[in-house]
């Protein structure tokens, strides 16, 4: 048994000191499983050194709707080698005994807590050393249980909006999210592209300048070379999300004795861009 | 009507409308404009015109007597929705929506297919209402309905194959969420039965409900009064709901929902998500689902890939939990059985789906007895189910014994 500290703010703490350092946050996805669980711990250890600011741990599902190819495959991957939400736990309680500071985040979908139960599910995981969540089929119309849960327990309940979202919702989002705002820069699923555009961030960074929220603005889906993370900083996000690039090179390179190596040399340049101009 | 229990998209404490912050636009669009639709006599009267004089309704209420004779009980009536063009109940809810589409003004339909009659059925309307369509099917479906992808194609349609998860119809919707996910501006979702968020399980209830609403005329034409009991099978359950929600406030007529038991129900190698299932969340909404404890969701079977679906309409399990219909199953064993009366002493080849529905009925007619009377919604025709049955060499099987 671990002594759980006293919860505390992670995200928060994190965002002020990189706001300091005058940095953006780096926000690294993976999937819990892929390619192995063990791989897996080696591969958050990599991100982090590599200077993530953020780790973001995928629970696979089933049906994830609102990913593209790369990540469904993935976590397909993990389903079939038998990857359970309980080692995710696991998994991130080994992580958060290496790295007591690094905000961690579980993603996933909506029925594996509704399954588990709201309640016993998100208080395992905050024992564990999670820090929120994100449920990206898990609109604030159905969010009620969800939020009064992650509230007690103090996880942030993270919550999307899209390039189509009308300003007044994106006013109402800031309101029920907690630890960041992740904002799509696209109209899709997570994956690679090669062209995105910064206005419907601009939009976002602009309605919080214009309201009492300040809640941080992460940009992520579709984020996969250093133009885009110089383009989204500029556009004043405060953190990138990366998910979709950093699995392609897992999985391009799984029986490599390189795949760490390349993984944190990207990680590296990415975060290099981090920086506010 | 019954009261309405649908004020937030719930029935219930299913329901509700869970998905990604991109579909919300569209989704509340497409609310609003239904809203306007379903008030206004000019859309009625021109759905009113297709269904009629293109789909040919209204179908017939048959008195099915030589059945009745087999059976050895209650009357059996069938309600003829095989007779619709294309062969299924189908084309109701895709004249339905594509009408609606084409007030919203999207020209570019998205829609998912198992066994590739809502394919079918959402090209064929597509083609008269001058819209575009493209279909989302399993590989592992479109292996096994080879036909149905034809059909789709000569009608204009464009199939693309899923190739992730199970390969079946589950995936398939998936695969149309992630392409409406990224195309919301110009395109149009059209879901094939009352599944998915709010407000789908409404709409395409409402479409269907024309089943029902004949039903309930033909039924005083023909014999004096109300049935005793309605039979329909259920997938994503629309055929059934489309017959049960205009007699839901009838007390005096029981309701009965059959699901696929594929090779029973203690094999794990079924559908019915209704008598087997735990409450879960999927495909937008919550219902029950056929899930292992951790929330994934299961690999289903059925011997007709129309019912072969995890989750099930959130109307249904209202239903179920408040009582008002009965929820019950047979297996691909009693469906051939059923199938191959029918063909035998009706003259009519049903869908395989709607063969479920078929068995429990002749269970049921005999128990009911006589001068009683039961509607079986036949809900599709079975020709593209017999190279299935001619696989399984269930022809030999079935000679063998008329000898």
């Amino acid at each position: 048994m671990i002594a759980i500290k006293k919860m505390e703010d992670r995200i928060g703490i994190k965002f002020s000191e990189l706001r300091e350092r005058k940095q953006a946050a780096l926000i690294c996805y993976m999937v819990a499983g892929f390619p192995d669980l063990k791989t897996s711990a080696s591969i958050i250890e990599t991100l982090v050194n590599a200077g993530a600011d953020m780790i973001e741990i995928g629970i696979p599902f089933s049906d994830p709707i609102a990913d593209g190819p790369i990540i469904q495959e993935a976590s397909h991957h993990a389903l079939t080698h038998g990857v359970r939400p309980q080692q995710c736990i696991s998994l991130a309680r080994a992580t958060r005994r290496i790295f007591p500071d690094i905000p961690l985040i579980f993603m996933t979908y909506s029925n594996i807590l509704y399954r588990a139960g709201f309640e016993s599910f998100m208080s395992k995981a905050r024992d564990s050393g999670i820090d929120g969540f994100i449920l990206p089929d898990m609109s604030i119309e159905e969010s009620e249980e969800y939020t009064r849960i992650s509230h007690e327990l103090g996880l942030a309940s993270i919550f999307i909006v899209s390039p189509n979202t009308e300003d007044n919702r994106v006013r109402r989002i800031m309101k029920v999210s907690t630890g960041f705002l992740y904002a799509v820069s696209v109209y899709g699923v997570t994956g690679v592209r090669n062209m995105l555009y910064d206005r419907s961030i601009k939009r976002i960074v602009e309605l919080r300048k214009n309201s009492t929220s300040c809640l941080p603005i992460a940009v992520g889906f579709g984020v996969q070379k250093l133009d885009h993370v110089s383009m989204m900083v500029a556009a004043g996000a405060d953190a990138i999300i990366m998910g979709s690039a950093l699995i392609n090179i897992i999985k391009t390179l799984e029986h490599n004795p390189n795949m760490l190596k390349d993984l944190y040399d990207f990680v590296r340049r990415m975060k290099n861009a981090c920086r506010y101009q | 009507m019954p009261k309405d229990r649908h004020s937030e998209g719930r029935f219930g404490k299913y329901g509700g409308s869970y998905i990604p912050e991109t579909l919300v636009p569209p989704i509340q669009e497409l609310e609003r404009a239904y809203a306007k639709c379903r008030k206004d006599p000019l859309f009625k009267s021109q759905l009113c015109y297709y269904l009629n004089e293109y789909a040919g309704r209204p179908t017939p209420l048959y008195y099915a007597k030589n059945l009745t004779e087999y059976a050895g009980g209650a009357r059996i009536y069938l309600k003829r929705e095989d007779l619709l063009h294309g062969g299924a109940h189908k084309i109701n809810n895709t004249l339905g929506q594509g009408l609606l589409a084409k007030r919203m003004g999207k020209k570019r339909i998205i829609a998912e297919t198992g066994a590739g009659q809502h394919g079918v059925a959402t090209s064929i309307a597509c083609a008269a209402l001058n819209l575009n369509a493209e279909v989302y099917m399993g590989l592992k479906d479109i292996q096994r309905q080879s036909q149905n992808v034809l059909r789709m194609q000569l009608l204009g349609a464009k199939v693309h194959e899923v190739s992730s998860g199970s390969q079946t119809l589950k995936d398939a919707i998936n695969e149309a969420l992630r392409d409406w996910i990224s195309n919301v501006e110009d395109t149009y979702y059209l879901i094939g039965s009352a599944v998915g968020p709010h407000p789908y399980p409404t709409i395409v209830r409402d479409f269907q409900s024309v089943i029902g609403n004949e039903i309930k005329n033909q039924a005083k034409e023909k014999f004096g009064r109300l049935p005793d009991a309605v039979v329909a099978c259920v997938g994503g359950g629309s055929n059934a709901i489309g017959s049960f929600y205009p007699l839901l406030n009838k007390r005096e007529v029981s309701l009965y929902g059959v699901e696929a038991g594929g090779k029973g129900l203690s094999t794990l190698k079924h559908s019915a998500s209704l008598n087997a299932g735990t409450v879960g969340v999927l495909h937008g909404m919550r219902s029950y689902l056929l899930q292992d404890r951790f929330g994934q969701v299961l690999d289903t079977h059925s011997i007709s890939a129309g019912l072969d679906y995890p989750g099930v309409g959130p109307e249904h399990a209202y239903l179920k939990d408040t009582r008002r219909a009965k929820y019950v199953s047979c297996t691909d064993r009693d469906a051939i059985n059923a199938f191959m009366a029918l063909c035998k002493y009706e003259g009519i080849i049903p869908a395989l789906e709607s063969s479920h529905a078929l068995a429990y009925a002749l269970k049921l007619a005999k128990k009911l007895g006589r001068n009683r009377n039961l509607v079986v919604t036949l809900s599709g025709r079975g020709d593209k189910d017999v190279n299935i049955l001619l696989e399984r060499n269930e022809f030999s099987r079935y000679e063998m014994k008329s000898k």
